[in-house]
């Protein structure tokens, strides 16, 4: 088992990190800064085969990408095509995947009984897992857009009607723990922001005389929250390795990570708001964005409980 | 075997091991490797190989502090004690490989080896770190061949989280030092020929500065040992009373009132020393466990499904960040003070599961003798030992988040007047 990152992936997590350093998670959705990430840094195409034009990347290099993205709270259908084309590769499409390497389409996972789909707006075509199961691409569909809580990234409530569809193939469960082991890697990110800038407030804010920080009803919040972040961090590594190395032991480690990353992750962002006092409440600060995005994160899949049915059958508990 | 103690605490269960090259018999916190005599390089999976076949032809004779004795001696004869020590004072002036080679295989056995774990993991490297010539060669060998037991004698009734503020008085008087004090949750002093002890010399400085630590000879005139009844009902402690008892001067650690140094050197021994499995049980005989407590909890309750996959999720959780922490150790990355986070979730998961445990399995395990009636009223002492919760929080935030100390009203003021326990 490798839970550590490879001299590559640090390079690459540098690189990601710098490029988003300048992204302002309220400025939406900008096709020319994902034009340059899918160039410069190749990103929609860093898990799709060299066969279609992509990196040949595997799930730990994404997670990799997916913590940073989490972290800057990057707007846009970055996530909802990646999540399509975690699908896809389930299914390989040579004209959908190569197309998505290229930054040329943007793509939405979306499943039969859920008409509210991420990246909806921005996508060029639908991955739809239907009940059967099958992977069938979708074109031509309507769409309205939905806001919800996180103005970071849209929704949009999608209708079928007189689309184009395609049978893509058969997928596995393997869709769906790839999913959970994606999302999960952006909670990480957005766990561990919501950290880092309340520790940073902790140290320049005075109260009664004395740096926030330096109080233990703070100080011992933040140790909580920095535990919660190193086992988050191990959790998410070892479900990407995994995917990669030991596929037998993703259903398991997916579940696993889901259910306490997305429930750390919220916790983490809403203790982050609150130590951060009456500031934290404001619409201006970005505390409130990382709130909401935690809580859209933690029920994309669905809710925790969710997760917790799926392990506690995993473990044979019945 | 688990046993407790506030600062010499080594725990049997869920052992923290933020890397795997740390045992009982040695030290990550200084490669002692650099002293080794470079000798003959044996393939390591041959070493592993060699120290198997030795520890399946060794099993353990007796749990008595006499099979102990024998049990270690044999086990240094054999080459496998002080692997990293230095050769010059007694131990093999191997390297991490080796050490980490033979940790591997030593995991699969249960070495009892406990009653040897305050010398090894703390006293022994605080020798070979600060001993004199004399002190080394009088002490390293016989420390690790078993021959003298050693405990450490830091904390006091008054000075327990705050060890700088203890009490215990040396005073010199014709060349000698006179000691005069109590010590307190001191693992295996029932059984020690000798001790780490942390005195104050000079009152009249502020607490870190007028501290020196002490060799003493543990059956000296004036040493009195007495077992401390903890909640278990058993004794995994004791007390120490010193009445006028003499230590010679070449008996000083380091330097005179240089002693918050040293007590800083063998607790950060100490950090890593807690992290070690070997000698210890593992998961295996948990009984507050997922695995121990799915087969006997009833699962057709939807609730109870729950709360055993909320042990699961926590337990996995830590288990795998302490495998991170032991790959990154092992990669040379030194895991410092992100030990204390694991050591804190360890103390928090081990009171969750005693006390969902009991839940789960009802008043039957409260019976006196069943083994989570023992569990139960253990799980307190990873909370308490080597460092409090609040401690362990106070660390985290201190040295992994670089957030600012709080103020210490106590750090400039002479100790003699300071506000102490009485």
């Amino acid at each position: 088992m490798n839970l550590l990152l490879s001299a590559e992936q640090q390079d690459l997590r540098a690189a990601v990190r710098s490029f988003l350093s300048n992204v302002n998670p309220r400025d939406g959705y900008d096709p020319a800064v994902y034009g340059r990430m899918n160039g410069e840094l190749g990103l929609a195409g860093l898990v799709i085969p060299d066969e279609y034009g992509g990196a040949g990347g595997g799930i730990s290099d994404l997670s990799v990408v997916l913590v940073e993205t989490g972290a800057a709270l990057l707007p846009g259908p970055f996530l909802a095509t990646t999540l399509a084309t975690l699908a896809l590769l389930e299914c390989p499409d040579k004209e959908l995947l190569s197309g998505i390497a290229e930054g040329r389409i943007n793509a939405a996972l979306a499943w039969e009984d859920r008409p509210l789909v991420l990246g909806g707006m921005e996508a060029d075509v639908l991955i739809l897992v239907t009940g059967e199961p099958s992977l069938v691409a979708v074109e031509g569909f309507g769409r309205e857009p939905v806001e919800t809580i996180d103005i970071t990234r849209g929704m949009a409530r999608v209708s079928l009607d007189g689309a184009t569809t395609r049978v893509l193939g058969r997928p596995s469960d393997r869709v769906h723990d790839l999913a959970m082991v994606a999302i999960a890697a952006e909670q990480l990110g957005v766990l561990r922001e919501s950290l880092a800038a309340i520790v940073s407030y902790a140290k320049v804010r005075v109260a009664f005389g004395r740096f926030i920080g330096s109080y233990q009803g703070v100080k011992h919040k933040l140790a909580d929250m920095h535990c919660a972040l190193e086992q988050a961090e191990s959790l998410v590594r070892h479900a990407a390795w995994t995917a990669d190395a030991a596929p037998d032991e993703l259903p398991l480690a997916a579940a696993l990570a889901q259910a306490y990353v997305g429930r750390a992750c919220f916790q983490a962002a809403k203790d982050s708001l609150l130590l951060h006092g009456g500031i934290g409440f404001t619409w201006e600060h970005d505390a409130h964005l990382y709130f909401k995005r935690a809580k859209s994160d933690e029920v994309l899949l669905g809710p925790p409980r969710l997760h917790r049915s799926r392990l506690a059958a995993l473990l044979g508990l019945s | 075997m688990i046993t407790i103690g506030h600062r010499g605490a080594s725990y049997g269960r869920f052992s923290i091991k933020p890397g795997q090259s740390r045992s009982l018999y040695g030290s990550r916190a200084r490669d002692y490797s650099k002293w080794a005599l470079i000798g003959v390089t044996m393939d390591l999976a041959e070493y592993g190989r060699r120290a198997r076949a030795w520890l399946d032809a060794h099993p353990p004779t007796g749990d008595d502090v006499a099979a102990a004795r024998s049990y270690m001696a044999d086990l240094y004869d054999a080459g496998y004690s002080g692997i990293t020590w230095p050769a010059e004072w007694g131990g093999q002036g191997l390297t991490q490989a080796e050490e980490r080679a033979f940790a591997a295989v030593a995991r699969d056995y249960t070495l009892p080896i406990y009653v040897f774990s305050i010398g090894l993991g703390m006293c022994g490297p605080t020798l070979v770190d600060l001993g004199t010539p004399e002190q080394k060669t009088r002490h390293i060998r016989r420390l690790l061949r078993g021959e003298d037991i050693w405990c450490q004698l830091f904390s006091e009734p008054g000075a327990g989280s705050d060890v700088a503020a203890l009490q215990t008085r040396a005073a010199e008087d014709n060349g000698e030092w006179v000691v005069n004090g109590q010590k307190v949750w001191t693992s295996v002093a029932q059984h020690a020929d000798y001790g780490l002890l942390l005195t104050r010399t000079d009152p009249s400085v502020p607490k870190h500065r007028g501290l020196t630590m002490l060799i003493v000879d543990m059956h000296a005139p004036g040493v009195t040992v007495r077992p401390l009844k903890d909640m278990t009902g058993r004794a995994h402690f004791n007390e120490i009373f010193f009445d006028d008892v003499r230590v010679p001067a070449d008996c000083v650690v380091g330097q005179v009132g240089e002693g918050w140094n040293a007590a800083v050197t063998t607790l950060l021994h100490e950090r890593l020393s807690i992290s070690s499995g070997v000698g210890m049980s593992g998961e295996k005989d948990n009984p507050t466990s997922f695995a121990a407590l799915s087969k006997v909890a009833d699962t057709s309750d939807p609730v109870v499904r729950d709360q055993l996959v909320e042990l699961y999720i926590r337990s996995r959780a830590l288990a795998l960040f302490n495998q991170r922490l032991a790959q990154e150790t092992k990669a040379g990355i030194f895991p410092g003070a992100r030990g204390s986070a694991a050591k804190l979730l360890l103390a928090e998961l081990t009171t969750f599961s005693a006390d969902l445990a009991v839940d789960l399995v009802g008043p039957e395990a409260l019976v006196e003798g069943h083994p989570l009636a023992n569990a139960l009223a253990l799980s307190p002492a990873l909370a308490l030992g080597g460092g409090t919760n609040e401690i362990m929080r106070n660390i985290v935030g201190d040295r992994v988040l670089n957030l600012p100390p709080e103020p210490r009203v106590d750090k400039n003021v002479p100790f003699n007047e300071l506000k102490v326990n009485s």
